[in-house]
């Protein structure tokens, strides 16, 4: 238990001091900013120009499908690299293991082609 | 990786590969069309691998170095998950066709969920556990948002992802405290380091993945996404929820606390007794206030997830039997009171306040007796199977000298019986209101007789269900 809590102790002491810091940061704005807001200083800030649109605005829920599969084969290219890397050391399991996943992959990129996903009109 | 190996995972990967080459088949054929052929294809091979699974299975058998464990425990579990499974597809076809709502994909998201659920009661390893359990939630959550045009269903979506990704950080920041302190992911290897004496860092491991499975089986103080979840997705989906995830999570409690953390009994004995009985408390007195018959069976699930847990709370092997033939009877009762409720509508609308119940016995006597039959059960009351259930678990309990825990549950049990008999009160004495539809689905008519007729006929022997769960509690404790 000793040696438990004289292991961790920098990360105590680290997490202690990121609160506490948080904690007065917060709190200063709170208790020592001068306020004195007005229509203008809380409108949306548009660098130069007045404001014309809220910020909260609908937006193409495609743009969200995009990203998303962008990340799946971004992993994927991630997954790939050490495998190449180390592809004389995996063996036939490794090789086919990695067959089988883009497999599965592969799958899901023909549902979401032929569900239309990646048309944009 | 032998042939031995995949022998042994052959089940779970004939569900995965049928679930991709119908995905691909259907998006290249005739989509949606596809979906009600789909829906059939899909029960009827779930319930040919749960006979296959409950026939063939034999012995405990450890695939690729224990990650996956076959043995009577998963293959109990895996049985009560397909059949499950399977009936819950195919009493909601009709519904879900009837409201636009039977895609292709909902059929093989089921059965990937049923993958999922597979691999999560067979877990022999934190990593196999966490895909498991990453599989099967990853499907629901997408079939909890099926109806896309409606507030609520995506609202049930929304909300059963965001806490159920919160669920999944804490059973993962347990699992890497766990494997820290432990020095391995393999059960094997976890319960020799908390043999007697558990680390601190172990301690706080186990406390943590008991946390994220607690959020699973909706048990109290981890529940509140079951009212909204249950009443936002579409019937079907919500009778999936109270069934098969339900016994797949257990399963997969039952596993973690006996196979990784077995030498310390006593330590995650009183978690999970604290878990039950607010589980029971609160299932039980949250649900008087509810006139949704979605929300009501919510919290009916709460309050029976907190009598199972008592079942694992006493820590023996008796109490892993009791559990199992616990959830084996719940999951029953529950496919049989979703069968009705599929049913329940009023000019072609499906109705969920249980004020439309007001006179049902005058308009469907058989029907208002079956549903009798499974209210009675689902409270406890003695001539039916619901009370063999209960009287189990409180055995587990009164055995491992835990008679508070079993004095709680009979006065929960007392107090929860009141929703289910309002439920009786109103279709037999209710006030006149104009009555609900006569139509009700083949499939659903049968599954609402079949299920209401087990709870009467298994008081003889519990339809034979104690022979496996002995040999399933036996293959877990030891």
């Amino acid at each position: 238990m000793e040696t438990l809590a004289s292991d961790y102790l920098p990360i105590l002491i680290f997490l202690a001091m990121a609160v506490a810091l948080g904690l007065v940061l917060i709190l200063a704005a709170v208790i020592i900013a001068v306020r004195r807001p007005d229509p203008e200083k809380v409108s949306a800030y548009e660098c130069g120009f007045n404001a014309f649109d809220d910020a909260r605005m609908k937006f193409d829920v495609r743009f969200y499908l995009v990203s998303i599969l962008f990340i799946i084969f971004d992993l994927e290219v991630a997954f790939l690299f050490p495998w190449a890397v180390a592809f004389k050391d995996v063996g036939l399991v490794g090789f086919w293991s990695m067959m089988v996943f883009l497999g599965v992959l592969t799958v899901g990129f023909a549902y979401e082609w032929k569900k239309g996903a990646l048309e944009w009109e | 990786m032998t042939n031995a190996d995949f022998q042994i995972l052959l089940p779970e990967i004939v569900l995965a590969v049928f679930a991709m080459a119908a995905l691909l088949f259907a998006v290249y054929t005739g989509k949606d069309k596809t979906a009600p052929m789909l829906t059939w294809i899909t029960a009827a091979i779930l319930a040919a691998l749960a006979v296959w699974i409950g026939w063939n299975g034999e012995g405990t058998n450890a695939a690729f170095g224990g990650m996956f464990v076959d043995d009577a425990f998963s293959r109990f579990a895996k049985v009560v998950i397909l059949i499950a499974a399977a009936a819950v597809l195919v009493m909601g076809e009709g519904y879900m066709a009837k409201r636009n709502l039977l895609r292709f994909e909902y059929p093989l998201l089921i059965a990937l969920a049923a993958v999922g659920m597979m691999v999560m009661v067979s877990a022999g390893d934190l990593i196999a556990l966490y895909m498991g359990l990453e599989l099967q939630s990853l499907s629901l959550y997408v079939v909890a948002a099926l109806r896309r045009d409606s507030v609520k269903s995506t609202e049930a979506g929304l909300k059963y992802f965001v806490l159920g990704a919160l669920s999944s950080g804490l059973l993962l920041y347990g699992a890497s405290l766990t494997y820290g302190f432990a020095g391995t992911t393999m059960f094997t290897g976890i319960v020799e380091a908390a043999a007697h004496d558990i680390p601190l860092g172990l301690l706080f491991g186990l406390v943590f993945i008991l946390m994220g499975l607690a959020f699973k089986v909706s048990a109290v103080p981890f529940h509140m996404w079951t009212p909204d979840v249950y009443e936002g997705s579409p019937t079907p989906v919500t009778a999936f929820f109270a069934t098969a995830p339900k016994m797949a999570a257990m399963g997969l409690f039952a596993r973690v606390v006996h196979d990784a953390f077995g030498g310390v009994t006593a330590d995650w004995g009183q978690i999970v007794a604290l878990l039950s009985v607010a589980s029971m408390f609160l299932g039980a007195v949250a649900a008087i206030g509810q006139r949704d018959i979605k929300r009501l069976m919510a919290y009916s699930s709460i309050a029976h997830m907190g009598f199972a847990l008592m079942g694992l709370a006493s820590g023996t092997e008796f109490g892993v039997q009791a559990m199992l033939i616990y959830m084996a009877i719940y999951v029953t009762m529950n496919v049989g009171t979703f069968a009705f409720i599929l049913s329940m509508q009023r000019d072609g609308q499906a109705v969920t306040d249980i004020g439309a119940l007001n006179q049902y016995s005058k308009t469907e006597p058989l029907k208002a007796l079956a549903v009798l039959v499974l209210m009675f059960s689902l409270a406890g009351v003695p001539p039916m199977v619901g009370f063999f259930g209960k009287f189990y678990v409180l055995q587990a309990a009164v055995q491992a000298d835990m008679a508070w825990l079993a004095v709680a549950g009979v006065i929960a049990s007392v107090i929860g019986a009141f929703y289910y008999l309002r439920i009786v009160y109103f279709m037999y004495f209710g006030e006149e209101t104009d009555p609900l539809d006569h139509a009700m689905a083949p499939a659903q008519w049968v599954f609402l007789m079949a299920s209401a007729a087990i709870m009467v006929l298994g008081v003889v022997n519990l339809l034979g269900i104690e022979g496996p769960a002995t040999a399933a509690a036996a293959a877990l404790v030891n």
